[in-house]
């Protein structure tokens, strides 16, 4: 199983701040999909994805274990 | 403990004195404040949330590229999390270089980085509503929908 996390206005809209999803062997763009779908997620492409704590590209494949955060565009400072 | 989430009020000398080396000739310090106004528009306070674990990484990662790019440099950053009313601090950045001149700039790069790289989202809170601020650099965070090559793991 792999641990998702939900920040910002993507928690706001999904109504959690994580969930539990089997992604292993997915990419993060198939995983993407699957989450907008799932949560009725309309901002997820402007996302950056991070994959354990590292950001990810689209094409990065996801691995048993590995918990994965949907990044919002950032606006600390 | 350079680099922090702070929950509470930062304590900015502390932030300061992590810096402090004899090397050093110069200690430059951002201060990074709670706006009433944005654009005419009356914010009454601010919600700032992390990714804690990876916000830690990501500005001890800032402290390495300028470490690297300012030879001698130390750096300290601290970014409070939390509900931050006007004139509130939000961050402290703290650079100390050999060099007067090198200090103002690497902490120029510093808060730079930090509105790129750095998982922090705020939340403003007008009198008429409400909204998480995704693009303060007033522009497209990442032009290419995301980080280029040169922002990642680095």
């Amino acid at each position: 199983m792999n641990k998702v996390l939900f920040f910002a206005h993507l928690r706001d809209e999904a109504g959690v701040e994580s969930a539990e999803i089997e992604a292993a062997g997915k990419t993060v763009a198939q995983l993407k999909e699957i989450v907008a779908e799932t949560y009725k997620l309309g901002k997820l492409d402007s996302a950056m994805a991070a994959i354990n704590e590292e950001f990810a590209p689209n094409e990065e494949v996801i691995q048993e274990g590995d918990v994965i955060a949907f990044i919002p565009p950032v606006s600390g400072g | 403990m350079n680099y922090e989430i702070a929950k509470e009020n930062i304590d900015i000398q502390s932030v300061i004195d992590k810096v402090v080396q004899r090397e050093a000739g110069a200690i430059t310090t951002f201060i990074g404040t709670v706006r009433e106004l944005t654009k005419g528009k009356k914010t009454l306070y601010l919600i700032y949330e992390a990714y804690e674990s990876m916000a830690v990484k990501k500005l001890e990662q800032i402290g390495n590229e300028i470490k690297e790019r300012w030879e001698g440099a130390e750096v300290a950053i601290t970014h409070r999390v939390g509900k931050l009313d006007i004139t509130d601090v939000a961050v402290v950045i703290a650079v100390s270089t050999p060099h007067r001149a090198d200090a103002y700039e690497a902490n120029r790069y510093a808060i730079e980085r930090i509105k790129e790289i750095v998982p922090i989202w705020k939340k403003e809170h007008w009198e008429d509503g409400q909204e998480w601020i995704g693009d303060q650099l007033e522009r497209v965070a990442y032009p290419s929908g995301k980080p280029e090559a040169g922002d990642l793991n680095e």
